[in-house]
């Protein structure tokens, strides 16, 4: 194995992550939430945001913006007409993604915290934890801690005896995966159709209601009173540089014992998987590719992904990227066309409409995917395919469209002698197809 | 997109939901949620009175609810919204059923990472009972819908089946899931994998042993920072 340091479980920021022990508050304050929040907010709002920026903390919800530099951008003097506003992304349906439900129903204190000091750094009014429609349960947990917090003087006025009042919500999604893209979102939450909205104007200028808003994912918010606590050095000692701190990574797929995990930051993917997953169903010699970000990153055939870094810049110089850290993995026996044409799919299914490329491409997209998998396609469909995704990636509202070029890139990338051995088994094919739209 | 949903609006809907109204316990619910959201912010409640509106119409069908148009139209009334406005809504997100659903609507996630860990079994026997993607069994106990991924991956092939998940699924415990339903039992949701907590590595634990067994408090074990 590499001279990497595992993660040791006293640098674990959630320990009950696995919900073997209650998340209520009095268990979470035995922990360690909610231990004298007042000092961390008399640290003052910009020392707050100097040390999240020393931190090297970089947004978790996929895109990895540095955290600290984002609060910056919010107003210095909001005014009572015109609050500022926290925004908590949880509506988690990246596929692969599925860590920030174990915060909300195991550790459901440290986003509430969390929301309470990211929201006092950056001068917020309230934080509205936007929280997809399907977690149920999740959102129950999330109700009755927010609740506790109110019950002890945590939250609501005069927040821990500092002098603040800061409000936290709770607002449920109805199912579209849209939603998590920032706008949309703030369209979602303003009881609207999610679909995006055209930047400029960003959110940090005029966002919820028109006023101030800053999108932070759940696990950036969530880590910020530990971050605070230990110091920022003591984040940034784990992960190589602009790439630090610990990370909860989500292995699903062709392991052994698929979980979700809190890492250090540049785990190399052996170790990852050797450590914590029971290593690759059938062996290393059986790994086929590995989705390492969540569906919209490009796939890494395995000879590549062995031996890399798990974190933002290691997977950009593959090709793919960190995404939310929710790694794929395909063994052998994956039919890989269609694994990607799934995928497909999933865009096609949830593109919000509004721009011709995402919602006619999307659906063109996965109807060759879909011949590309049986083979019934002309090997110059493979082409025409790759420039389709180059059309409609950058040419769209969002990142939605992006998303769903990027996937069938790497594919055609790195499989592209399989995808012409299913046509010529084939015998050719069919006629290229020609129609645009459904 | 999502397919299109079709609305259906006739005098029997009109007569049986015409006079839908909050029940005293939702009205309640109904307040609490307004106090959430700003003064003149009331749209930001659409989609908490339609899933609120939802649930009643399930509590009153034993199934899971639907929205029936004048229900819609209550909830329009209710915020002083054009219909339209709250209509769009009801139509673009996936939880909100526009036509009657069965007491239990069985969502089998088919996206990838489950189907990499055998989602196709999970439909299998979803099959094998009768049911079929998109419709209700005749004696009305299930509807059948596939969805996207919903967040459980690590614990996958998944349903969600009205408020609850279960995770770690096969043929055999998808089987016996939907037999207990029938039955009218309460199967233990969350993962079947015996031994099996949450998402953690089956097995020996890789991380956080201590926890298992005590809530630990790791603090004493901190370095002394600056
Ligand atoms: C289509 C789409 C879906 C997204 N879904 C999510 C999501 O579910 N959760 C999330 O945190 N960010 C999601 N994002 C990213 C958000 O727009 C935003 O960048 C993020 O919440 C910022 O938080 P961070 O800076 O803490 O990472 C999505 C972006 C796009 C384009
Ligand atoms: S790219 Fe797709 S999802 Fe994003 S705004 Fe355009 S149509 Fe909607
Ligand atoms: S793919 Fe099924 S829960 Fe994520």
């Amino acid at each position: 194995m590499s001279d990497f340091t595992p993660l040791a479980d006293k640098d674990r920021i959630f320990t009950n992550v696995y919900g073997f022990q209650p998340w209520n508050i009095d268990a979470a304050m035995k922990r360690g939430d909610w231990d004298n929040t007042k000092a961390l907010l008399d640290l003052g709002n910009d020392t707050i945001i100097d040390r999240i920026k020393a931190s090297g903390l970089r947004g978790r919800g996929g895109a990895g913006f540095p955290t600290g530099v984002k609060w910056g951008f919010m107003p210095k003097n909001p005014t009572p007409e015109r609050p500022s506003f926290l925004v908590i992304n949880a509506d988690e349906s990246e596929p692969g993604s599925c860590k920030d439900r174990e915060i909300i129903r195991h550790d459901p204190h440290k986003l509430l915290e969390g929301a309470l000091v990211a929201g006092f750094a950056m001068r917020a009014r309230a934080a509205y934890i936007y929280i997809r429609g399907e977690y149920i349960r999740e959102a129950e947990t999330l109700f009755a801690a927010i609740a506790e917090a109110y019950d002890k003087g945590f939250l609501g006025k005069n927040a821990c005896g500092s002098g603040y009042d800061f409000d936290v919500f709770c607002h449920r999604g109805a199912g579209a995966y849209i939603c998590g893209e920032e706008t949309a979102m703030l369209e979602s939450l303003e009881g609207k159709k999610g679909q995006p909205r055209l930047k400029p104007p960003f959110p940090a200028g005029a966002g919820l209601y028109g006023c101030p808003t800053t999108v932070n994912n759940v696990e950036s918010i969530a880590v910020a009173p530990t971050i605070l606590r230990r110091g920022p050095e003591w984040f940034s000692s784990f992960g190589r540089e602009n790439n630090k701190g610990t990370k909860l990574f989500q292995i699903s797929g062709h392991v052994n014992r698929p979980c979700v995990v809190e890492e250090a930051m540049s785990i190399p993917f052996r170790e990852l998987i050797e450590r914590h997953c029971g290593g690759i169903r059938g062996g290393w010699d059986n790994l086929l590719a590995v989705i390492p970000g969540g569906s919209s990153v490009p796939l890494v055939p395995a000879a590549q992904i062995m031996d890399a870094p798990m974190d933002f810049d290691g997977l950009k110089e593959l090709g793919s990227g960190l995404g939310t850290a929710a790694v794929i993995v395909m063994d052998k026996s994956t039919d890989i066309v269609q694994a990607i044409a799934r995928i497909s799919y999933f865009y096609k299914h949830e593109s919000c409409g509004q721009c011709t490329p995402c919602r006619e491409g999307t659906g063109w997209m996965w109807r060759v995917m879909e011949r590309l998998r049986t083979g019934d396609a002309d090997i110059s469909e493979i082409d025409t395919l790759f420039q389709v995704t180059k059309q409609v990636e950058g040419h769209t509202i969002c990142a939605l469209g992006d998303a769903a070029a990027w996937p069938i890139q790497g594919l055609i990338r790195h499989f592209r002698p399989e995808l012409e051995r299913r046509i010529n088994e084939k015998n050719g094919g069919g006629a290229p197809m020609m129609e645009a739209a459904e | 997109m999502a397919d299109k949903k079709v609305i259906s609006d006739t005098p029997e809907l009109r007569a049986r939901w015409g006079s839908f109204a909050w029940t005293k316990a939702n009205a309640a619910k109904a307040k609490e949620i307004r106090s959430r959201y700003p003064e003149g912010r009331q749209q930001s409640c659409t989609i908490p009175y339609l899933d609120l509106a939802q649930r009643q119409v399930g509590a009153e069908t034993d199934t899971q609810g639907w929205l029936p148009i004048p229900v819609i139209e209550f909830v329009a009334r209710e915020l002083d919204l054009a219909v339209i406005r709250v209509l769009e809504v009801a139509s673009f997100y996936t939880m909100f059923n526009l036509n009657p659903v069965g007491k239990h609507h069985v969502q089998v996630c088919g996206t990838t990472p489950c189907w990499l860990r055998g989602s196709d079994e999970v439909f299998r026997a979803c099959k094998d009972k009768g049911m079929v993607k998109g419709h209700t069994t005749e004696d009305g106990l299930f509807t059948l819908t596939e969805v996207e991924c919903m967040g459980n991956c690590a614990s996958a092939p998944m349903v969600q089946i009205n408020d609850d998940n279960f995770e770690d699924l096969d043929y055999d415990r998808t089987t016996a899931i939907l037999n207990a339903l029938a039955k009218g039992e309460s199967p233990k949701p969350g993962t079947q994998e015996p031994g099996r907590h949450t998402v953690e590595p089956v097995g020996e634990p890789t991380n956080l042993a201590a926890m298992q067994t005590e809530n630990h408090d790791y603090r004493g074990e901190w370095e002394k920072t600056a």
